[in-house]
């Protein structure tokens, strides 16, 4: 009898012990941008490589999950490939986050196609008209005769919303465009697909090798017609900002960040972060963006 | 004396024990109508509802004007689960009549534990099987460029919606009284016949009861067909369109609505719609079920 007790005891003790010590390991949580949560991921594993004690979980779920996350308080940090509405920071404010947000990185928004199609260079306003449904045949833009076959991101993506903002002049997508759960099935839908075109984050061009994935071909953008293209993985043609659909990916923490969120963000930042980066076929963000960085860091 | 109203307490106790476990099923019920219901009808403030019925664009998120109608998702819907009902009730019934039929006894053993697996596979890895198995089969089969279309949404609900019908169809065949079929042999009657004219009829409520059971199944899968069916949101013209259905429309827009938006009420409603939907059909099954007993009794 009394045994039993004794041990009953004891483990109340222990499991209150253990609820007690829980919250002294706590997981930065991460969410939010399909685009980049690979990137952040491998980030994320690098820096708890080298940092005792850290422990951070990321999330994809889209830019505007991320985005409702913070907002409601499900994340310490959102993801997001676009910028915040103007909406969505207002919603943050009544429900008293402040959101800050760091450029932890540059994406060439890449538009692809199956490698049987003989296009090579398309303008803004081309792949904006093939995404508003108004080029149905390829026809149109070169010497391919096939049905254009939309593939796009859902509207939960950061990638839907600046394509649709930025490329697309704010008007609706074509009801035909086939809306994908992210940026790799988009690549499978273009790979089997002849008459595909689609656009991707240039994080997801490459295999394992570094090399861009076979039976895929990226195109040359240009601004203007008759123009020069450039292409996304040329990262002179991104910084000068001649290749059109470059854009910054975001990370947004609610107001100053802790300290462990904050080393977290100062690494990326920094010289370390930033070739990884690189490496992960995205690229370094700029001076401005970095003081702006350590700005908000204070 | 004293035991004897212990002995009734205890007995009134446990009895109030299981009315409440029966009774929580028509609560849970109850409840998530009512949540349904008031989370949708604030969506008809800003929304009319024949605009929201019967018209076919559905685009909340547009820089240009907001549209809410879930025409095509019906339609999609009702593509998608009916494509499904064609191929897998006939296989369903199929597979019934040879199991209760024709397979040995040893045979059956065997067969209709897999039957019951084949029920217990997530729709995730069935999703997964259209990207990669199904659907560029189709592509290949009709010449389409892409197989991300109703057509391989209803396979993959075919193959999920028939472990139900094959074994509700199983047990309506058995119930068919063994002297239906000994009569009927004595009478000359090849097994073919028997089966055919004979059991089949007499079975046939509990089979058209399996078949809307299986419809229950298939209307309301959402990650299968998220997966397959390409989700674009334009009015399918036929099975080899690309489709959005209700359930996938619901799953993709919902974890990124604003709470308290018409879009956010605008995608309960269609979570209403879907539930009256599921819901008639489920009664019309357990109205012929029922039937059908009674015919036995």
């Amino acid at each position: 009898m009394n045994k039993t007790i004794v041990i009953t005891v004891l483990s109340l003790a222990l499991l209150g012990s253990l609820l007690l010590a829980a919250p002294a390991r706590k997981m930065i949580q991460i969410k939010g941008s399909d685009t980049m949560v690979n990137l952040v991921q491998i980030l994320a594993e690098e820096y708890m490589g080298k940092t005792p004690g850290a422990a951070i979980a990321v999330l994809g779920g889209g830019s505007g999950t991320g985005i409702t996350g913070l907002i409601n308080q499900t994340c310490d940090v959102a993801n997001s490939s676009r910028e915040w509405k103007p909406k969505e920071i207002d919603q943050a404010w009544e429900k008293g986050i402040k959101p800050r947000f760091f450029v932890v990185a540059v994406d060439g928004l890449s538009v692809i196609v199956n490698d049987k199609n003989p296009v090579e260079q398309l303008t803004m306003a081309q792949v904006g008209a093939l995404y508003r449904g108004e080029i149905k045949n390829w026809k149109a833009v070169g010497e391919y005769q096939k049905p254009v076959s939309l593939y796009g991101r859902q509207s939960n993506s950061g990638t839907y919303v600046f394509m649709q903002e930025f490329v697309l002049g704010n008007k609706n997508y074509s009801a035909d465009m086939k809306e994908m759960n992210g940026n790799a099935q988009i690549i499978e839908g273009v790979l089997q697909d002849e008459g595909a075109v689609g656009y991707v984050g240039v994080g997801y061009l490459f295999d394992q090798s570094g090399q861009v994935r076979k039976g895929l071909k990226i195109l040359k953008v240009s601004k203007e017609p008759g123009g020069a293209g450039y292409m996304p993985t040329d990262k002179a043609a991104v910084d000068s900002g001649d290749y059109p659909i470059a854009r910054p990916l975001y990370m947004a923490t609610n107001g100053k960040p802790k300290a462990d969120v904050g080393g977290l963000l100062g690494w990326i930042s920094g010289p370390e972060g930033q070739a990884i980066v690189e490496r992960e076929g995205f690229f370094a963000i700029g001076p401005n963006h970095k003081a702006q960085n350590e700005k908000n860091l204070r | 004396m004293r035991k004897n109203k212990r002995r009734n307490f205890r007995e009134a106790a446990i009895r109030a024990f299981f009315f409440t476990c029966g009774i929580l099923a028509v609560l849970v019920l109850l409840g998530i109508f009512a949540t349904l219901l008031s989370t949708a009808i604030p969506a008809f403030r800003e929304i009319r509802p024949s605009e929201f019925l019967l018209k076919t664009n559905w685009d909340p998120t547009s820089p240009e004007k907001a549209e809410y109608g879930i025409l095509s998702m019906v339609v999609s819907t009702l593509m998608v689960t009916g494509g499904a009902l064609l191929l897998a009730v006939p296989i369903g019934i199929g597979v019934a009549a040879y199991l209760s039929d024709v397979a040995h006894w040893r045979v059956r053993e065997i067969l209709k534990p897999v039957v019951e697996i084949l029920a217990g596979i997530p729709s995730v890895v069935v999703g997964f099987l259209g990207i990669v198995l199904f659907g560029p089969a189709i592509a290949k089969v009709f010449h389409t460029g892409h197989g991300l279309n109703a057509a391989n949404g209803s396979v993959l609900l075919a193959i999920m919606a028939l472990p139900t019908i094959i074994s509700i169809s199983e047990d309506a065949l058995s119930a068919v009284p063994a002297a239906y079929g000994e009569a009927s042999l004595a009478l000359g009657a090849s097994r073919w016949q028997t089966l055919v004219r004979v059991k089949l009829p007499a079975g046939l409520s509990g089979i058209i009861a399996a078949g809307m059971l299986g419809m229950g199944r298939a209307i309301g899968e959402t990650m299968t067909v998220l997966m397959a069916t390409g989700n674009a949101r334009s009015f399918p013209h036929g099975f080899l369109d690309s489709v959005r259905t209700m359930t996938s429309g619901i799953a993709i827009e919902l974890g990124e609505v604003p709470y308290y938006t018409t879009h956010y009420y605008a995608l309960f409603a269609i979570g209403l719609v879907l539930f009256v939907m599921t819901f008639l059909v489920n009664m019309a099954a357990d109205v012929v079920l029922r039937k059908y007993q009674e015919k036995e009794r």
